[in-house]
């Protein structure tokens, strides 16, 4: 059995959003530093394959050469890339998601392949090593670890997609009960050209909403065409279509009418490994923009020695930090957990806990996923926008990520859905007495009423921890605001909810990208780059959350003298102190410039 | 067949490499490294003559603790065991043959496969030294005729080739004008050239393997072999600065300057 590495938090172990709950640094974070040898090697592994054998071939890939892509998903396996997750009893490696995410960040140079690959070992094979029966699992890890075969998984249909319960797909037990019989359609995916193995939902009796895994070639089962699209060119994306599609009764997946559990922890993950490939994402970008930027002369110098470009660079540095903090911290969490069950690996009770450790932390996912698109967006927006006319031509690498990215804000649950269920499951779990929500918001209240505002403390980046305890005030107060304007109607005022989730993702990333810096402080290893970028980004993002708080309250408060009053509570939860951003952003452009990438890579 | 390969651990050619200001060494704050490559490519040959014929890869490297990060790396490549002949300071080529030879007296292979060169201070001397302390049959260069190998590269014959009785190696290698091809009786030493294998990744379970293969360690001045230098470094020079190019007018401005400031016409 493959060892895990030490817990990264001691027990108690925090609770999903529990973030909001105590102040920054009050639990040890998993961060990048603490990967261990072994983890690293297995980066420099996947790095390499990837650069080598994936970048190196990027204009063959875009070019749909699928033959390619299976050959590289066969490469990927012989190296062990596709069997992380899988456990050993089926050829694979047994690894942490800590581990196992370390390859997606590898994988992410290149958005087809990073979709191809992410659809086989995640969403395509994870609902088999969760959910399937030992028989199931016998016939279809081992190979799908190999890459001999190519997993595709299909939950979206032409009409429903972000609201996947709805589907259409029916399945119907055969009369003699050894067949399940299919009927409906599907959309939307990933490998579908040339997967060999699908999980498909469909709804028994048009009913039970149930995953069935249908191999190739079923009768009755058909691929449709390629979709032509806009990014991710050189992954397969087709429709499938079930016409009384016969498959035995043994390939249903889980039980009968609890196929939402696989969908959704399933989506949990795969946000998860999208929030960290998509920080990794920005992390290239930096390179690229870096790169492009010191070579490129205008006006007689470098582009680099203006302060536009400057100041985007920085941004991005800033960014990837904050990002980094928040993967790592949110593996961990997950890791700690699962690391934290008594059951014996491979067991369905430790299945079981697994599957719970990541719903736990569903509201981080989310967090990740929206957070991390819309910042590889952003680097990739200016990174184009420092190549000028050449970001816009297909000879430079952006302008492929550019359109390469875009899906990522649609996928895997769009950002609109995401936003809603981050502050939806906090409440929900508030509402449940599973998370303290309230108790919190009145200790606050209570504070703000005796005129107690979060203080700046002694020691390191004691205007940051401040800063970031400002935010979660804003969050918490603002939610409080906003379910006592609205009651259980507040699930119909999306815009105060999306406002609402803004705010914990800035705290989230302010709060995770703090506790970072003050652990490297606390070891005497505080890189002054990276306290550069935590400073700037604990001082943006708090602003951006003060902004989006704002907003909440404005949509949520519309008796003028109610929303002045609440304002003017916002007023004394906002930072006007002095901070010489010029100087911080030149300590990160500086490193970034002179390494020409990400200046604190852990590599 | 048993194979014992030479892994030298060198600087990382990308990294920024600096001269000491006591011309005393480098600086080596900030340097990667990384086994040599032309190593890599004698591992990996090694890995494939095992895989045809069966028997054992034994690695060996010279020099301080450190370098057992780059055997492990060998032995997540696929070799068997390793040994780390634990040496500190310089050691000239002349050295490390001797203590080759000592490793070779211990392990008995049937092949010794080298780099034909390491990228530190690309000498190119320590097989053929070798191969001459122990009286063996000696190719070096070895390479095959199509580089960075394509699939239909990949099923033609080897570089290296085994007769059918093991007791003969045929060893295409690079010269001036082409490739010549050389039998040797075996036991040999064979030093490897760029072009004859593209090495493999170490994979994943290759690299959780690794840790539990073999690691034996040994004093290289328990070995008993000669160490004293033949070549002594007494400093290194940063190269020169290059002084700026100039621009001519026309071919008799660059004649009179090649004539009268360059001296070379």
């Amino acid at each position: 059995m493959a060892t895990r590495p030490e817990l990264a938090t001691s027990l108690p172990l925090p609770p999903g959003g529990g973030f909001l709950l105590v102040p920054v640094g009050s639990e040890r974070i998993r961060t990048p530093d603490d990967l261990n040898e072994q983890q690293r090697e297995f980066y420099r592994v996947a790095d390499r394959f990837s650069r080598e054998r994936v970048v190196a071939n990027a204009d063959r890939i875009e070019r749909k050469d699928y033959e390619l892509l299976r050959g590289l998903l066969r490469e990927a396996g012989a190296l062990g890339l596709l069997s992380l997750d899988v456990p050993e009893a089926y050829g694979g490696l047994s690894q942490d998601l800590t581990t196992s995410m370390l390859v997606t960040e590898a994988m992410s140079r290149n958005g087809s392949w990073s979709v191809t690959f992410g659809a086989q070992v995640g969403i395509g094979t994870l609902p088999i090593v969760y959910f399937g029966t030992e028989e199931q699992k016998r016939r279809y890890l081992p190979k799908l670890a190999t890459g001999e075969l190519v997993a595709a998984y299909a939950l979206s249909e032409p009409s429903s997609a972000s609201d996947a319960l709805g589907a259409r797909t029916r399945a119907v037990l055969s009369p003699d009960g050894k067949r399940w019989i299919l009927n409906g359609a599907k959309q939307w995916i990933t490998n579908a050209a040339f997967a060999d193995v699908f999980i498909v939902f469909a709804k028994v009796d048009g009913e039970k909403f149930s995953a069935f895994i249908v191999e190739k070639g079923t009768p009755g089962f058909t691929v449709g065409p390629e979709e032509h699209k806009m990014g991710i060119r050189g992954s397969s994306t087709c429709p499938l279509v079930f016409e009384d599609a016969a498959i035995p009764a043994g390939n249903l997946l889980g039980e009968v009418g609890k196929g939402h559990r696989i969908a959704f922890n399933i989506l949990d993950i795969g946000r998860l490994k999208l929030g960290v490939g998509s920080v990794a994402g920005a992390r290239n970008l930096v390179a690229l923009a870096a790169g492009y930027a010191r070579d490129r002369k205008a006006f007689g110098r470098s582009i680099s020695e203006f302060g536009l470009i400057r100041e985007k660079l920085a941004r991005m540095v800033v960014l990837v930090y904050a990002g980094e903090a928040m993967s790592y911290r949110t593996t961990g969490l997950v890791d700690a957990r699962v690391a934290a069950s008594p059951a014996a690996r491979d067991t369905p009770a430790f299945d079981r806990d697994l599957i719970a450790a990541v719903e736990e932390y569903a509201i981080e996912a989310s967090i990740l996923k929206v957070w991390g698109t819309e910042a590889l967006s952003y680097a990739a927006d200016e990174a184009v926008q420092i190549h000028g006319g050449y970001g816009f031509v297909e000879e430079y690498a952006v302008e492929r990520i550019y359109r390469d990215n875009r899906v990522n804000r649609i996928f895997e649950g769009t950002n609109e859905i995401n936003r809603l269920l981050i502050p939806g499951t906090m409440l929900k779990r508030a509402a449940r007495g599973e998370f303290p929500l309230f108790a919190r918001a009145q200790a606050m209240e209570a504070a703000l009423a005796r005129g107690e505002l979060p203080r700046s403390g002694e020691g390191p980046l004691a205007r940051e921890r401040r800063l970031a305890e400002l935010d979660k005030h804003l969050m918490v107060h603002v939610t409080r605001v906003a379910v006592e304007a609205f009651g259980p109607d507040l699930s119909e005022h999306q815009e105060v909810l999306a406002a609402l989730a803004d705010i914990a993702m800035e705290t989230y990333a302010a709060d995770s990208a703090v506790a970072r810096a003050l652990q490297a402080a606390g070891e005497g290893k505080l890189d002054p780059v990276a306290e550069a970028c935590v400073k700037l980004h604990a001082l943006e993002a708090h602003d951006r959350a003060w902004e989006r708080a704002r907003r909440a309250i404005r949509c949520s408060v519309t008796q003028p003298a109610a929303a002045r009053e609440q304002l003017a509570v916002l007023g004394k939860l906002h930072d006007e102190e002095p901070l010489d951003l010029v100087a911080l952003r030149e300590t990160i452009v500086r490193a970034t410039l002179e390494a020409g990438r990400y200046p604190l890579g852990w590599l | 067949m048993k194979l014992l390969v030479t892994v030298k651990r060198v600087e990382d050619p990308e990294s920024r490499i600096r001269v000491r200001p006591d011309g005393q060494g480098i600086v080596t704050d900030g340097v990667n490294y990384k086994m040599n490559p032309f190593d890599e490519i004698a591992v990996e040959e090694a890995i494939r003559l095992k895989e045809r014929h069966g028997g054992e890869v034994v690695v060996v490297s010279l020099g301080g603790p450190a370098a057992a990060a780059e055997l492990r790396a060998a032995l997540a490549m696929g070799a068997d065991r390793a040994v780390l002949a634990r040496h500190a300071g310089a050691l000239d080529p002349s050295g490390a043959a001797a203590l080759l030879e000592r490793l070779v007296a211990q392990e008995r292979p049937d092949l010794v496969l080298l780099g034909k060169q390491a990228v530190d201070d690309d000498q190119n001397q320590t097989g053929q030294l070798l191969a001459g302390r122990l009286g063996w049959p000696q190719a070096t260069f070895a390479s095959k005729k199509e580089g960075l190998e394509s699939p239909a590269e990949q099923a033609r014959e080897p570089g290296l080739a085994l007769s059918a009785d093991g007791a003969r190696l045929r060893v295409a290698r690079e010269i001036d004008g082409g490739l010549e091809t050389l039998e040797l009786e075996l036991p040999a030493v064979v030093t490897v050239d760029l072009r004859l294998n593209r090495p493999r990744f170490a994979s994943l379970p290759g690299i959780m393997k690794a840790k539990k293969k073999e690691l034996r360690e040994v004093e290289a001045g328990a070995l008993g072999a000669d160490l004293s230098p033949r070549v002594v470094v007494r400093r290194l020079l940063e190269p020169p600065a290059r002084a700026g190019g100039v621009k001519v007018a026309d071919v008799s401005e660059l004649f009179q300057r090649l004539r009268g400031e360059a001296k070379v016409v």
